[in-house]
This record gives C-alpha cells, structure tokens and sequence, in this order.
C-alpha cells in the first residue's frame, strides 16, 4: 500500500485498486479499446513522421531542386507535388484516425458511465434504512454528480490523450535517437527537470484544491441550509446576521480558491516556455557539435531535430497536466466502488407471500388468481416438504430489544401481540419508541434481542421484500414522487386499475380535491408534492396504502396534518380500510386512537400501560392524566 | 443583463486585475509570436554563419535572447494566471455576495416565485460557470485576438504572397466551427435537461428511500433510473456525435495548410524568394493562427453556455423585493392590538382569486386568540398578514395602532414572533440557535424560556446539553423536540404578539397544556395567536376564531362558538368522541 496523505480527499486512497477495477469495467469494450489505440498510434504515429518527412522534403526536394535551378537546368516541381499529395493523404488519414478513436471513445465512456449509474443506483437501492441515516443527501448526491463528471473527461478526454502523449513520446524518441543519438541524451537529460517541477507544483496545487474542496463544501452547505430555512431568516429579522456570516465563508472561497487556481494555471506557461528554454539549448549544443565536428552533425539534422524536441516535451506538460484530472478521476471512481461495496440489507428470508386459496377439504393451496387470500409458503429444508400458513396479520413481539447504535438501546425488552383484525395503537411522547416499533416490523432495522413473529413466523424467515408487501404503510413524512395524482396512488399497486384507484382515492376522502386539481388524476406533482398541502399530501399516502390492500397496516401519525373535522370525515373511509386487517396506529391526537383494541403507552423505550380505552381510564394511570389532560384547562 | 454588464457591475475592486491580465497576456502573446521569429534567425543566419566561422557568438546571441523572452514569457504567463484567478474569484465572490444579499431582501412572495433547489443551483453552478467564463474571457478574449495579428504580421513580414493560404483556410475553419456549434448547443440543452431529471431521480430516491423500501418498489425505481440514465447517454451521444467533427476537422485544415506553406514556400526557396528557416517559423505562425481562431471559437462557446446561467442570475438580482419599509418607516410598536379592517388577501393580488375575503378582527394587546379551521381554510395565510409576511390585497391591517406598511419592517418583525408551520433550526449548538431570537439573551434567560417552551428538560439529558449541536437542519433532534426548540427561540424575542402556527403539532398533549400554560403567566402582555388543529390547544382563549375557506365563519368564546356554531361544535365532537 502507497502512504497516504492525512486528509487527501482528492487522491484516490487505492489508485492501483481502483484503476484496476476501472479496466474490468472497460474490459467489455476489449475490442473497441483496441481499435482506439490502434487509430491513436496511427494518428500519432502520422504526426510525429510529418515532422520528420519536413526534413525528407528540405532535403531530398526543396535543396535539389533549388541546386537545379541556380544551375539553370529545368525545374520539375512533379515529383514534389507528388510527395505533398501523398503527405496530405497521409495527414488526411491521421485525422480520420483521430476521428475514429474519439468516436469510439465517446462510445466507451458514454455507456461505461451508463453501466456505472445503474449498478451504483441498482446497489443503492438495496442498502439498508441505516446507509441513508448515516450520510447526507448532498454526499450520496455528489457520486452521480462530481464523480461520475470527473470520470467522464478522465474516459472521453484524459485517457485517450493520456495515450497519445506516450506514443508522441516514444515516436519522437524514435526519430530524435535516428537523427542524432548525443542530443538525443541531451534532450533525455533535461527531461526529469520538467518531471521534477511539474510534480512539485502538482503536489502544492493538489493541496490547494484539498483546501478549496472544503471551502466550497462549507459555504454550499451554507447556502443550502440558509436558503432552506429564508422564512425563518426573514421572520427573525437574521439578514443582516446571515449576510456576515455569509460573506466570511465566501471570503474563505475567493482567499483559497485564488491560490489554488494560480498554481494550478501556472503549469501551462511554465512547461511551455521549459520546451523553449530546451529547444535554444539543443540548439546551442547543436551549433557547438556542428563547430567542432562537421562530420558528426550537420545544419540538415539540427534543423529535422529541433522541432523534436518540442513534439518531445509538449506530451510531457500534457501529461503531467492529464496527471491531476486522473488522480481525481480516480478519486472519484474510488467513492462510487465505496458505495458498490456498501453491504446490501441482508436477506436470508425463504419464507413467501404467495395467492392462496382454500380447496374442498378447507386446505390452504397457492393459486395465481387474485382471491383476496394470501399465505405465507413456508418450505422446510429438513424434508424438502412445504407448508402454508394463511397470512392473518398476527403479530408477536417477545422481549424484543433494540437501539439504533449498539450502546444506545432505545427498546427495552418489549412485548406485545396484535391478533388478525385488531387495531393496536401506540401513545406516547416524542422519542418514546413508537415509530422505532413499526420500523422493527417491516424489518428497516434489525434487532438486537428476543423475537418477532408474524402469524408464528419468526421474520428472520420471511423474504424482507414479502414480508413488506404484507404490510400497508402511511409514513410520518409523506414522501409523493415525480409524476401524476394517479401514478403516485398506483406506487401502492402497480397493476392497480383506474377504478381501484378513484376507490382508494375516496376511502381516503382525497378524490374530492384531486377532482378540484386542474388535470383531475393526470395533474402533475414536482419536487416531492410541493404543489400540495400537507394535508392533501397525507391523504393522498393513504390513498397509496389503501390500494396496496394489505393484510396489515401500518399508520404512522397518518392524519396528523389533516384536520379533524376532514379526519372525521375520512373516518368512515378509515374504518373500512382496517376492517379485517391489523393496524397499528401511531397518533398524538389521542381521538385518533380511541377505538383501538389495544392502546400501549411508551415511555423511553417501555410499555408502561396497556389495555382499551375504558381499561387504561379506569387504571388511572398516564393514559388518564394524558386523556383527562386535556381538560383540566376547560 | 450582458455579460459585460454583469462583469462591469460585480467585478469591484477586483477589476483591476481584470483589466491588468490582458496586458499581461499580450506580453505573453508578444513574446511567443516572437521566438518563431528568433528561431527562424538562429537557423537561417546564427547557425550557418557559426558552422562557417567557429564564431559562436551569433548563436549565443539568439540563444541568449530567445530564453530571455522565455523567461519573459513564462512571466508573463504566470502574472497571467495569479491576475485572472485574483480578478475571476473576486469577482465570483462579489457576485455571489450581491446574489445572498438580494435573496435576504426577498419577501415571502418573492420566495415563492423560486423553489429552494433553484436558488441554490443559481448561488453555487451558475456562478461558478459564470466565474469560469470570466477566467476564461480575461484571457483569451484580448489574447487571441492579438495572437491572430501578431502571428498574422510576423507571417506577412515572412513572405506576404502565403498569407494567401489562410483567405482559404479561416473562412472554412469558421464556417465549420459555426456549423458544429450551431448543431450541437441545442442538443446539449436536451441533454442538460436529460441529466437534471436523471439527478432529479436519484434526490427523490434518497428523500424517499423509506416508501421505496415500505412498497417493496426498488425494482420499479431501478427501471424508472435505467430509463432516465439511457436517455442521458442517448442525447449525450447525439450531441457529442456532433462535436466530435471539431478535432479532426481542425487537423486536417492545419495540416492542409502546412502542405500548402510547403508547396508555394518550397517554390520560393527554389526561386531564392525565401530561406529555409522561415519554412518552419511560417508553419509555427500558420498554426498560431488557427489556434487562436479555435480558442475564439471556444470563447464564443462559453458565451454561449454562460448565457443562461446569466439569465438565470439575472432573474434573482433583478427580482424586486414585494416588500420593502416605507421612507419614514415608523421604528416603535405600541403594544400587540392587531386590527383586520375588511381585509381581502389574494396570493396573485387577483380581486377576483381571493384566499382571505373581508376579514373583520379586532384583537386587544394582550389577548389569546385561537384560531380553528379545516384544511384550507387560509390560517396560515391569515396569521402570516401580521407580521407583514405578505401584504394585503385590499382593506387595512393594523397593529399596535398604525397601519403595519408605515412600520420599519425589522421594528414590525421584531416585535411579531412567529413559530411556522414549516420550522426549521441551523446548524450549530442549540444555544447558538436560540440565541437567533435574542443575540444577547444571558443564559439565565435561555433557561427561563426553555422551561416555558418544556425544551428545558430533554435539553439537559443531552450529553452536551446546551452545547449539543444540532447538524445541519437541525437533524439530531425529534420532531416534538424541533417544535419545542422553535417555541423557546421565539419566546426569547420578548415580542408584543406570538403567532404559534400549528406549532405544537408533534408536541403531546400535556405538554402543549403545560406550554400553553407558561405562556400564559409569563407573557401576560402579549397577544398570543395560536393556530391548532387540536381543539384543547385553543379552548381556553380569549376569543376563537373559526376560519371557514378564507371566511370569519364566527367569533367568541368556547362557550359561545359552542351554543352558535356548527362547525366548531363539529370539530369538537370529532375529538371528544367516546369520553364519558
């Protein structure tokens, strides 16, 4: 392993591992790479002898021409012409080359970033609820931005250049060592000087854009959180405040950035005027040869060699300016492999929801039509026989234990059950546990103690993905995706059609404003439902619940932005929707709860009480002080 | 607004660098139009004459002169570089500012008008685009020019009758460079379009991944992405399929060109009308030449793509502020007295499209008003009037005696506290955040407020306590617990009036009552407007008001609006139900 920098964010901390990893990807496009490099060689290759054949066409046509004509012989320019024709033809079938290999390589980088988005998406989609808790938006946001951008010019730009300065190099050499070997050293010799002060204003500049990154970073995360929260800004008068704060962070930008664009632009005129400062010393050893040996060197070969040393040093600063954009290409590369090794949500389920139905003998058999019936299909490895269990919604809690960090538990040893059919409620204050409840059921996160059974199954058992589809949830944070009223009611169904959606739709007494909307059901919803009102946003997530039709329902403070007198009219809707499932309602309003079966309260993480409504009024307990709470102010 | 407008308005003190680097990028240009020239001299005349002589002194001369103006150059160069980012990040920066500054004048209509996402890709894509126009521009845009003369007068100097190659040469170069542009950029628009949904999708997924995962729907997600990732690459290859013709089609006329410069100088060299060595400085300025052009022609190419970042910065710095303090702004509020006097509201100021209709309210300093209403129903909208959030359509509204248009706004703000709907907290400790409402409240006075907000206790049982810091947007807190922080921020204001909007939402029962509880002993004197979906949070006020669709349906007492009005009564069997 190279040593790393403390806190390079730019170099990739694996360059080897990473770049090797990056060549499996091009490994589909084997033949294509090959052609690429073949059309660069030819192209180079083509550049490289048209500066040589100038010298053939001095020396073989030009010089003998012109001795012919001051002998006063006739002057043919034919054969000349010829030779130029053929150069153009030459050149000509350069730039075809040149066109061929970008055509290809935009093909190559084009779909290489195509695969890389999906697979870096596809495994994305399949991390557990903890990979999102633990980073920002902006963060995960920046692989499919910055990343995928870097390593974009790095494949369509850096790489293909990157080759072609390597072939100039060793075409030049090739052509310097046959003009003359000793300059051709020379030239060698000052070679590592250019290596040397390119390396050192790489490194400092490196450091600099380190340096910018950050800056950036914070004043971005400034500016996005500021403008986030502008109401608040504006209602406690905190503009001038922000403006100040503000102006510190976009002076720490400019002060940065200034320094690091500097160096970093300072590269180019610096290896430009290198390659002179070689090409008047080459000329000088040359015209000192020439002087001291007329037979060892002669004007011919210095003029042929001196534009060498320039097609010899121009690659170099073209490399070593390449060097940075791969560096932080692979840097880039390196973060999206990072989420691509993110461990998936471990599943090692085998227990599926399948269609059932009952035969004459009142057995429970799978069938593929829609019966309205369901079963858990339970195969036992021991006989290879398999069994059905009809899925009910009986849900088991035994001395379950959990926290979201391992020294942090935030459930104690909790248990309770949910008969098929029964509404089960969860009251308590904020941070209590009760979301954290209904996270364990679908199985968002895992737990650290005791056992969850659904109708008798442990979950461990059941497919996440089945044991999901098994249970209908209306979210705290109702999240609405781009796209219609209707697609977004049919997210809970795909196969649902427009009637069991307008069904859906009154069950939660949405279809009344949805049908106020300008395009009814077609009307477009962006940016996450902003268009919407809290309320209708609420609505419409149970909607998405309802036409799901699952066995058991989960309701996460589902009503807690509608008002009570439309959360009264919806409560005939509501009760249809539960009837003959089980639901767990989660509710600060204690009205929404009032008719459950059960009614737990939590408190930090424990059941303190448990029982109906009438049972808990008459223990006297916080379900009383938080029931007659409210009116002791009447 | 131009781009030369925009860099004459925000370039500042920084427009000295901007003005100095074209100066330093003509020494540059100067010295490098220059050396072909030296080189053409050592051959044709330094090392001849040397390999005649054994005299070395010609080649020292033009060797030495030649790295002279490379140093020269290199200095120049690097002047250059440290000017334009000196000048271009200034510049950036000054832009940026003006842009934050303006989006702080912005009133809530204002606000309105550009979503969130679009005003930060304005502050931090397009300004950088813009800024990297401007690196660009005060480089090039003097450099390539001259570059063109220059090398076009040292070349004419050379041998003035091949200059003839570039009448050919630069009109098809042109032609085909606008050609390409032309074809490309509205393919490139398509393509950014293509990208932004593809992006779009992706921040959905993340904000979303929980009804994702909920709906077992990653395969669905995964197809809708491989659709939107397959667009981008489509129209990314169609537009770059059209800018790929740049290089080779520049290859060729450079090398066309130089075939030519060997053909008719070749002729001369015979005719004794030229010398070998100017072959080469020729071919070097031919592709000087057509270099510059190429540079123009990528200069023109960031106009171009600059020009809708400009545009859409032009929109926010010349977005004018809806509300603004009058010229003599009075700067004291008399007491918390709020009167709506026929008060219409419309979000478009549309008569005819009203939110609010004739609003009727006269609410003494002091009093506690609640306010009840179906979703819909305008209170947010109506409470947001107060403070001067949004400005009436029609009527008056008065607070503290005086129209609220004749007050400073600050004076008017800071005495009309508002906890929203849509809270948020900042990043920094939860002290820092408090002290939003009162920077120099003493921390006795940050405990006070937390203990009436009931902030005071889960405060402490943080590791950190006051000190804990909150993260960005202020994540490392529950909801309730935001609410909470929120109240006690606004406690701390000390205002005439408190509009808590829904504010306790996520906050329990008792311990709303308890809140509800401490603001009344505490802030006796101030007019406290609650808006509640829970008809316990506003029961015991002074006065309830029953907002019905933008409309004063009744006001009065609990008891009153019990005997008089339906829709109270309604509301209030909807959350007793089932009690004894």
């Amino acid at each position: 392993m190279p040593p790393r920098g403390p806190r390079a964010i730019q170099k990739p901390k694996n360059a080897k591992g990473t770049f090797t990893r990056l060549l499996g990807y091009l490994k589909a496009h084997r033949l294509r790479l090959i052609l690429v490099s073949l059309c660069i060689l030819a192209s180079t290759l083509i550049s490289t002898t048209g500066t040589y054949l100038i010298k053939t066409v001095v020396d073989d046509y030009i010089l003998p021409l012109k001795d012919q004509y001051l002998a006063g012989t006739s002057v043919d320019f034919g054969p000349f012409l010829r030779f130029l024709l053929m150069l153009l033809l030459m050149y000509v079938a350069g730039a075809a080359a040149q066109f061929f290999y970008n055509r290809m390589m935009m093909m190559v980088s084009t779909s290489t970033l195509n695969r890389l988005r999906k697979e870096m998406f596809d495994h994305m989609e399949d991390l557990p609820i903890r990979y999102f808790d633990q980073r920002t938006h902006g963060e995960i946001m920046s692989r499919y931005t910055n990343d995928t951008d870097t390593l974009r010019e790095f494949l369509s730009q850096s790489f293909p250049q990157a080759v072609s300065s390597a072939f100039s190099i060793v075409f030049s050499l090739f052509y310097m060592v046959r003009l003359n070997v000793w300059m051709t050293l020379l030239v060698l010799a000052l070679t590592p000087l250019m290596f040397f002060i390119t390396a050192t204003i790489g490194k400092k500049s490196g450091a600099n854009f380190v340096a910018q990154q950050k800056a950036v970073g914070a004043l971005n995360g400034y500016i996005e959180e500021t403008i986030e929260g502008q109401r608040v800004v504006q209602v406690f008068c905190h503009e001038e405040k922000a403006k100040e704060a503000f102006e510190e962070k976009n002076e720490a930008v400019r002060v940065v950035g200034t320094r690091a664009n500097t160096i970093a632009s300072m590269l180019g005129p610096i290896m430009n005027n290198l390659g002179h400062i070689t090409y008047v010393i080459v000329a000088l050893v040359g015209a000192v040869l020439i002087v001291n040996n007329p037979e060892g060197a002669s004007l011919g070969m210095l003029i042929s060699f001196l534009p060498f040393t320039r097609q010899f040093s121009q690659p170099i600063s073209n490399l070593s300016q390449q060097f940075n954009i791969i560096m932080q290409a692979l840097a880039g590369a390196e973060r999206i492999f990072d989420l691509m090794d993110e461990p998936v949500e471990a599943d090692d389920g085998y227990v599926t929801l399948v269609r059932a139905k009952k035969d004459e003998q009142g057995n429970i058999i799978e069938c593929q039509e829609r019966t309205g019936m369901w079963a858990w299909k339970h195969p036992h490895k021991a006989d290879g026989s398999v069994t059905y269990t009809e899925c009910k919604g009986d849900v088991v809690f035994e001395n379950v234990t959990f926290g979201y960090v391992p020294e942090k538990t935030v459930l104690h040893n909790i248990s309770l059950y949910a008969r098929p059919g029964e509404k089960i409620a969860f009251v308590g204050s904020t941070g209590a546990g009760k979301t954290t409840i209904t996270n364990l059921i679908n199985r968002f996160y895992d737990i650290q103690g005791g056992k969850i059974r659904y109708d008798g199954i442990n979950i461990e058992k059941i497919k996440k993905d089945d044991l999901r589809r098994s249970l209908g949830m209306v979210l705290q944070d109702t999240h609405l995706f781009t796209g219609t009223v209707k697609e977004n009611i049919r997210y809970g169904r795909l196969d649902a059609t427009d009637e069991d959606i307008v069904k859906a739709a009154k069950i939660a007494n949405a279809d009344f404003f949805i049908s106020h909307l300008p395009d009814g059901y077609d009307t477009m919803l962006t940016g996450d439902g902003a268009n919407l009102s809290q309320g209708q946003r609420q609505l419409l997530a149970i909607a998405r619940a309802a036409v799901a039709d699952p066995p058991v329902l989960i309701l996460d403070e589902a009503t807690s932005s509608i008002d009570t007198r439309t959360e009264a009219l919806i409560e005939k809707g509501m009760d249809e929707l539960m009837k003959g499932r089980t639901v767990f309602v989660i509710a600060h309003r204690l009205s929404t709860v009032r008719n459950s079966q059960a009614i737990m309260v939590l408190e930090n993480g424990v059941i303190i009480e448990r029982g109906n409504h009438e049972q808990l009024l008459a223990q006297q307990g916080k379900y009383y002080q938080l029931y007659t709470g409210m009116f002791e102010l009447s | 607004m131009k781009f030369s407008r925009i860099l004459k308005n925000y370039s500042g003190k920084y427009g000295k660098y901007l003005l100095l680097c074209p100066l330093a990028m003509i020494g540059e240009v100067a010295m490098e139009t220059t050396i072909p020239m030296m080189t053409a001299n050592l051959i044709n005349e330094a090392i001849p004459y040397s390999r005649n002589t054994g005299d070395l002194s010609h080649v020292l001369l033009y060797g030495g002169l030649m790295v002279l103006m490379a140093i020269a150059s290199m200095g120049f160069g690097m002047l250059g570089s440290y000017l334009s980012s000196k000048g271009a990040y200034g510049f950036g920066r000054n832009l940026r500012q003006a842009l934050f500054e303006r989006v702080q004048t912005f009133s809530f209509k204002n606000i309105d008008r550009f979503s969130t996402a679009s005003l930060v890709t304005r502050l931090t894509t397009d300004v950088n685009q813009i800024q990297g126009t401007v690196m660009m521009v005060v480089r090039m845009a003097v450099r390539s020019p001259i570059m063109l003369i220059m090398a076009l007068v040292m070349a004419l100097r050379l041998q003035p009758a091949l200059v003839t190659i570039l009448a050919v040469a630069i009109p098809v170069l042109a032609f085909a460079i606008g050609l390409i542009m032309k074809l490309a950029f509205p393919r490139f628009q398509i393509m950014m379009k293509k990208y932004d949904a593809l992006n779009a999708s992706v921040q959905e997924n993340l904000i979303a991944i929980r009804v994702v995962k909920a709906f077992v729907r990653a395969r669905h997600e995964k197809e809708k992405f491989e659709a939107s990732a397959d667009d981008v690459t489509a129209t990314q290859r169609a537009a770059e399929k059209i800018v790929l013709w740049n290089g080779p089609i520049m290859t060729i006329l450079m090398n066309a060109s130089i075939v030519a410069v060997l053909y008719l100088g070749g002729q001369r060299i015979v005719g004794g009308t030229m010398l070998e060595g100017d072959l080469s400085a020729f071919i070097t300025y031919i592709t000087q030449i057509l270099m510059a052009l190429m540079m123009l022609s990528f200069l023109f190419l960031g106009f171009v793509l600059s020009r809708a970042s400009i545009a859409r910065l032009s929109e926010v710095l010349e977005e004018q502020p809806e509300i603004v303090s009058p010229d003599q702004p009075i700067s004291t509020v008399a007491d918390g007295s709020i009167v709506f006097d026929h008060v219409n509201f419309s979000y478009q100021g549309d008569p005819n499209n009203l939110v609010l209709t004739d609003i009727n309210l006269r609410i003494r300093s002091g009093e506690t008003v609640g306010v009840i209403g179906g979703t819909g129903s305008a209170k947010t909208t109506l409470v947001s009037l107060i403070p001067r959030l949004y400005d009436i359509t029609s009527g008056s509204l008065q607070v503290g005696g005086q129209d609220v248009r004749k007050y400073d706004i600050h004076a008017l703000r800071d005495q009309v506290a508002m906890v929203l709907q849509k809270n948020v907290l900042f990043s920094g400790t939860i002290k820092e955040n408090l002290r939003w409402g009162d920077e120099h409240a003493t921390d006795e006075e940050i405990f006070a407020a937390c203990q009436a907000a009931a902030a005071d206790d889960f405060i402490r049982s943080f590791p950190e306590g006051y000190d804990t810091d909150l993260g960005q947007g202020g994540v490392n807190v529950s909801g309730g617990q935001k609410q909470r922080l929120c109240i006690a921020r606004a406690l701390l204001k000390k205002p005439k009036i408190m509009i808590l909007d829904d504010a306790t939402s996520a906050v329990d029962t008792a311990t709303d009552a308890r809140i509800r509880q401490a603001l009344r002993t505490q802030m006796a004197d101030t007019t406290k407007i609650i808006i509640a979906q829970r008809i316990t949070s506003v029961m015991d006020a002074d006065h309830i008001l029953v907002l019905d669709e933008g409309k004063v349906a009744d006001y009065g007492t609990h008891e009153e609006l019990m005997q008089r009005s339906e829709i109270y009564r309604e509301v209030y069997t909807s959350q007793q139900k089932g009690v004894a």
